[in-house]
């Protein structure tokens, strides 16, 4: 049935005709169809990559084929969420390899986005994890893809966008835990050039990740507080939380009920967050054990938070810079506290070295930022580009609805191979998105 | 622990109440048309539940195979939900393709159940599970041959919970409404009145525990299907329905 559907930052908003697949001859029956069509997981991306006129939904395709709870090897079909391996595997003793920030993605998903976790520096993406998986090319033939098997198809299919063909099912190794919680430490940081030591000080925590207050000026500016965390041994245990040291995190949950209206974003209204936010850890440092879900899920307790940002949407603006450039780091967040543009949600972290075909992570810094879409929202992301440009780095497609299609370009350097490969197994484009149309990757119609 | 029977296992309902059931602890046996498909279910469900789960071939209209089928399982729960539904305008106009619809959604359905209920009489417990529907409750053009083959399955269902009464044996009889399944992805379905299968299961679940007779999905379908049964004949024939 022909319907609006936007992906998490509802922007854009278009007209699909979406179906699913319970069995792979499903899959096979609606692949053969001319249309051309995009799969598409829970729609947890932000921008237009899962978006076309056609999606082919894998949410129903969703089932544990193996799972070995001594090797931590598991295999399901590429429907299944996160939210549910986690309710299998944390039980026994196991959790994933890399998480990114909602666990409310699909295992296909979190491979066509190679997605990162807050570990990236020490385990890389979840490409790294992945023993192999099937991909059902445009032809609706199957082909089975390792590092060592058909590994361009492999590489080019890790952030690959879904256009090498449809992930069906994904095989990766897990990480051994001892117990659910996260002995975690939040260190607060006057300003981005402590902030910038603090990260290489602790360059041996497991996982790390900042929030920055982007609309900061003068001597506090870019002050943030820093999140690290290690799995805690059962020793590490409170009392209670000793009772049972695997406990799955309840989901109680709160939904955002409507779409604000857009006037209740401000400057005014994210400055008195980010005073509240900052000020809310009182003293310098925090030591504390918590559940894996406020550590790694704090925004999956409100369903719908995208909500926040209105009817009109939100971007989310993700880009990486080499290591060697902090002040370009420096240079873009002055920008944006000059534009008034704050964004309650700016995550920096620092990635570790990757070599990727068309993965977004390589070492240096990442910051994310969510911007509500208004007026001038997008000449001032293409000037945000353009000093993204200026330092070597590049912006991530799973959050992208805007780029153009040289941003692409000159990001990633494997960009013509990569198309290359996409030609020879979706040469027709057969498998193209509302984004691929838009950045060329796929040939027009 | 008790064992479950789903006969028509492929259907989304089928894996839906499969699950629910195995994650009530139950062990699970899936029945299907195409026994091939259900790999990834039995593995899914005995992964996440830690129960036992099992696939078997089962064709409803192979009568002639139901007895030996049923007598290698006996569970202690059978639960229907098969059922075979073509466009009724096709239907009307071919004969094979009506006949198909009559002998898999009723005259299967009494075929399996007919031996199943002998075994829980004989055995003074056990549960049947019918899913009909709530185009059953009244016949009309829209659905000519489903809803009357449902009809006949209700009838049966009701005849079945009377004579089991005394032995007991719990016969339920389910009547969905709308439910959002790749059958209907393709229709445009109003959203108050539709459930997704997950709603059934766990509506089909509860009325098991609580040994309910007749549960409609959802609850309001009851008045909305008492209201179409009460519209008088001489109007109701004029209706486009």
């Amino acid at each position: 049935m022909i319907k609006p559907i936007a992906n998490w930052g509802n922007y854009p908003v278009i007209e699909s005709n979406e179906e699913s697949f319970v069995f792979d001859e499903q899959l096979d029956a609606l692949i053969s169809k001319e249309q051309p069509f995009i799969a598409r997981g829970n729609g947890r991306c932000y921008g237009d990559a899962s978006l076309a006129d056609r999606t082919i939904s894998t949410l129903k395709f969703n089932k544990i084929l193996s799972f070995d709870a001594a090797s931590g090897i598991f295999e399901c079909q590429s429907g299944i969420t996160l939210d549910q391996i986690l309710t299998v595997i944390v039980p026994q003793g196991w959790f994933l390899p890399v998480t990114p920030g909602t666990k409310f993605i699909t295992i296909g998903g979190a491979l066509a986005s190679d997605v990162h976790g807050k570990n990236h520096h020490v385990d890389g993406a979840i490409s790294n994890h992945v023993l192999d998986f099937d991909l059902v090319l445009a032809s609706g033939d199957i082909i089975t893809c390792s590092p060592s098997v058909n590994p361009d198809l492999f590489e080019a299919s890790c952030g690959g966008m879904g256009l090498t063909g449809v992930i069906s099912r994904v095989k990766f190794s897990l990480k051994k835990i001892e117990t659910s919680f996260i002995k975690q430490k939040q260190i607060k940081a006057v300003n981005l050039q402590e902030l910038i030591e603090l990260f290489d000080t602790y360059k041996d925590y497991t996982y790390s990740v900042a929030w920055i207050d982007c609309l900061k000026k003068g001597e506090h500016f870019g002050r943030s507080i820093l999140m690290l965390g290690e799995h805690a041994s059962v020793s590490e245990l409170g009392e209670s939380q000793g009772i049972n040291p695997l406990k799955l995190h309840g989901n109680k949950q709160i939904t955002f009920p409507i779409n604000m209206p857009s006037w209740v974003l401000n400057q005014f209204t994210v400055k008195a967050f980010n005073f509240l936010y900052y000020g809310k850890n009182f003293k310098k440092e925090i030591n504390n054990v918590v559940s894996y879900e406020p550590f790694f899920y704090p925004l999956d307790k409100v369903l719908h938070w995208n909500r926040l940002y209105g009817k009109k949407g939100f971007v989310q603006y993700q880009f990486v810079l080499p290591l060697d450039a902090k002040q370009g780091l420096i240079e873009i967040l002055t920008r944006i506290s000059d534009e008034g543009l704050g964004s309650f949600l700016a995550v920096l972290k620092v990635f570790g070295k990757q070599e990727s075909m068309i993965s977004f992570p390589k070492e240096g810094y990442t910051l994310a930022l969510d911007f509500p879409v208004r007026g001038n929202l997008l000449a001032f992301l293409d000037e945000l580009d353009q000093l993204v440009l200026k330092y070597n780095g590049r912006l991530y497609m799973s959050k992208d609805a805007r780029m153009k299609p040289e941003m692409l370009v000159a990001g990633y350097p494997e960009l013509e191979k990569f198309k290359s490969i996409v030609k020879k197994y979706n040469p027709y484009g057969k498998i193209r998105s509302a984004q691929s149309d838009r950045l060329l990757l796929t040939d027009t119609k | 622990m008790e064992t479950v029977l789903v006969l028509g296992a492929t259907s989304d309902i089928g894996i839906a109440i499969a699950k629910k059931f195995a994650a009530a602890g139950y062990n699970i046996q899936l029945a299907a048309r195409k026994p091939e498909l259900l790999g990834p279910l039995k593995s899914d469900i005995e992964i996440r539940y830690k129960v036992a789960c099992s696939t078997y071939a089962f064709d409803a209209r192979k009568y002639n195979s139901h007895a030996v089928f049923f007598d290698a399982l006996k569970p202690d729960v059978t639960i229907t939900i098969f059922g075979t539904m073509y466009e009724e305008e096709d239907a009307f106009n071919d004969w094979a393709l009506a006949e198909t619809m009559i002998n898999t959604n009723y005259t299967g359905a009494v075929s399996i159940l007919n031996i199943a209920a002998k075994y829980y009489i004989a055995q003074q417990k056990g549960a049947i599970i019918g899913i009909s529907s709530v185009a059953g409750d009244r016949g009309r053009a829209s659905k000519l041959i489903y809803g009357s083959s449902k009809a006949a399955f209700t009838a049966y269902l009701a005849g079945l919970r009377n004579k089991c009464f005394k032995d007991n044996v719990h016969v339920m009889t389910v009547k969905p409404g709308f439910v959002y399944t790749r059958m209907t992805e393709n229709m445009p379905l109003p959203k108050p009145l539709t459930s997704t299968p997950e709603e059934v299961a766990d509506i089909v679940y509860n009325g098991f525990t609580q040994k309910k007779n007749t549960i409609y999905v959802k609850w309001f379908w009851r008045y909305i299907m008492l209201i179409i049964k009460n519209i008088p004949e001489f109007q109701f024939k004029k209706m486009k329905l």
